[in-house]
């Protein structure tokens, strides 16, 4: 595997994951439980979309053949997206989107922790900048976890029942393929077992705190960087691609 | 307006982008905010300037970019280049003493020096943000998020007025 090829799938995985969990977030604007809320929903958003266009130019760049950023997001089909299938699970109740929401966050931030150490300049500065608002991101989702977890006995039902249908996409995120060996042996990437270690940690304070369990389960469903998805991303993307494939190549 | 083009400096050009402001706090400047990281002058008609996003998805990167071009283009700099830079990433704790004073007179609460965005899964919530409205410390946070990305809304418990802080980064 050619370390350029690998990079470029590379980007593109961490561009789709923030992409697909901003759009899915996106969704909640003027939905949310209360203004405060629809903000940081929305916020968080803008954060990952973000860091999405920086991932996607640089990905434009690495591929060198004519092709922008918006192509790479508005003009590839589910079988060419790389995301995880965690961030593409739809909405639920808002309980369900900050479990989401939290395990997305708790993924990221060792990730983005370990490649500001990258050999990969670009990739050390985009995720530089990343890391903070992945901070705040984790916060606000560890925060409503506990809340939920002490609030009523509803709220505590309704936060495991979310964790119950989401845990079995986690073991996904940490999985590697050809790219991923590439890419630790030229330094750029690291490997994800190590951010799995972290994002363990991370799970077992703030379920604690919460009181929620981890589901026992052998339902475990992977194949998000191999481009194999769950039936939700293609009724998604329908809906975010359908401007610039009605209207192809329409500017802001 | 077209000036003696022999006279550009490097100087002069950082106070020019001095004078454009942020478009969400116009009370301080992309330099002041510490958007420009370099300047470079090859010549007198060609300037590269390199600028660095404050936050990920900030909306008023294209602005900062159109700005930039026009107020170097009026200096009678035909060609300049945006350079986007990642790396080091932007930081709060880039803001002087005199910007902060400006934030806090325009009612922003300026950002508190980044470190404890280094430590810790929650909030520490010993820590309080002074009012710019009446300088008390008696305040809550509202949310996290706020109007744009760089503020968190707050409440003022003594003087009974919501206000927004710049969150550190």
């Amino acid at each position: 595997m050619n370390t350029q090829e690998a990079l470029l799938n590379f980007c593109l995985r961490l561009a789709d994951n923030n992409m697909i969990a901003a759009q899915r977030l996106a969704e909640w604007c003027s939905r949310g439980p209360i203004l405060e809320e629809d903000l940081a929903l929305t916020n968080i958003s803008l954060d990952l979309f973000g860091q999405a266009e920086n991932f996607y130019e640089y990905a434009a760049t690495l591929q060198n053949n004519g092709k922008t950023a918006d192509d790479l997001a508005f003009l590839r089909s589910e079988r060419e997206y790389f995301n995880n299938l965690l961030v593409e699970q739809p909405n639920g109740d808002f309980a369900f989107s900050t479990m989401k929401q939290f395990l997305y966050a708790a993924f990221a931030k060792p990730l983005y922790e370990a490649l500001q150490a990258s050999k990969d300049e670009t990739l050390k500065g985009i995720t530089s900048k990343a890391v903070k608002e992945i901070k705040y991101h984790l916060r606000h989702s560890s925060e409503w976890l506990v809340r939920f977890g002490n609030g009523t006995e509803e709220s505590l039902k309704r936060s495991q029942t979310a964790l119950n249908e989401l845990w079995r996409y986690t073991d996904d995120m940490f999985l590697m393929n050809d790219n991923d060996k590439a890419l630790i042996e030229a330094g750029i990437s690291i490997d994800l077992n190590t951010v799995k270690a972290s994002f363990m940690a991370t799970v077992n304070e703030i379920f604690k705190a919460a009181h929620l369990s981890i589901p026992e389960t052998n339902n475990i469903i992977t194949g998000g960087c191999n481009a194999i998805h769950s039936e939700h991303l293609g009724v998604m993307l329908c809906e975010m691609q359908y401007l610039q494939r009605a209207h192809p190549g329409a500017q802001w | 307006m077209v000036m003696n083009i022999t006279a550009i400096t490097t100087e002069e050009i950082w106070k020019v982008l001095g004078t454009i402001p942020d478009p969400d706090i116009p009370v301080i400047s992309i330099t002041e905010l510490g958007i420009v990281r370099n300047v470079e002058l090859l010549h007198d008609e060609h300037a590269i300037v390199t600028i660095t996003p404050s936050y990920s998805g900030c909306p008023a990167m294209g602005v900062f970019r159109e700005d930039i071009i026009s107020m170097l283009q009026d200096l009678g700099i035909k060609q300049v280049d945006i350079n986007i830079s990642h790396s080091p990433a932007w930081s709060t704790d880039w803001l002087s003493e005199e910007t902060r004073a400006k934030l806090t007179k325009y009612g922003i609460a300026p950002p508190e020096n980044s470190d404890h965005l280094h430590t810790g899964l929650f909030t520490d919530t010993s820590r309080t943000i002074t009012c710019p409205h009446c300088q008390q410390k008696d305040t809550k946070r509202v949310s996290q998020f706020g109007s744009t990305p760089c503020k968190a809304l707050w409440y003022c418990n003594t003087c009974d007025q919501p206000f927004e802080y710049f969150k550190c980064y």
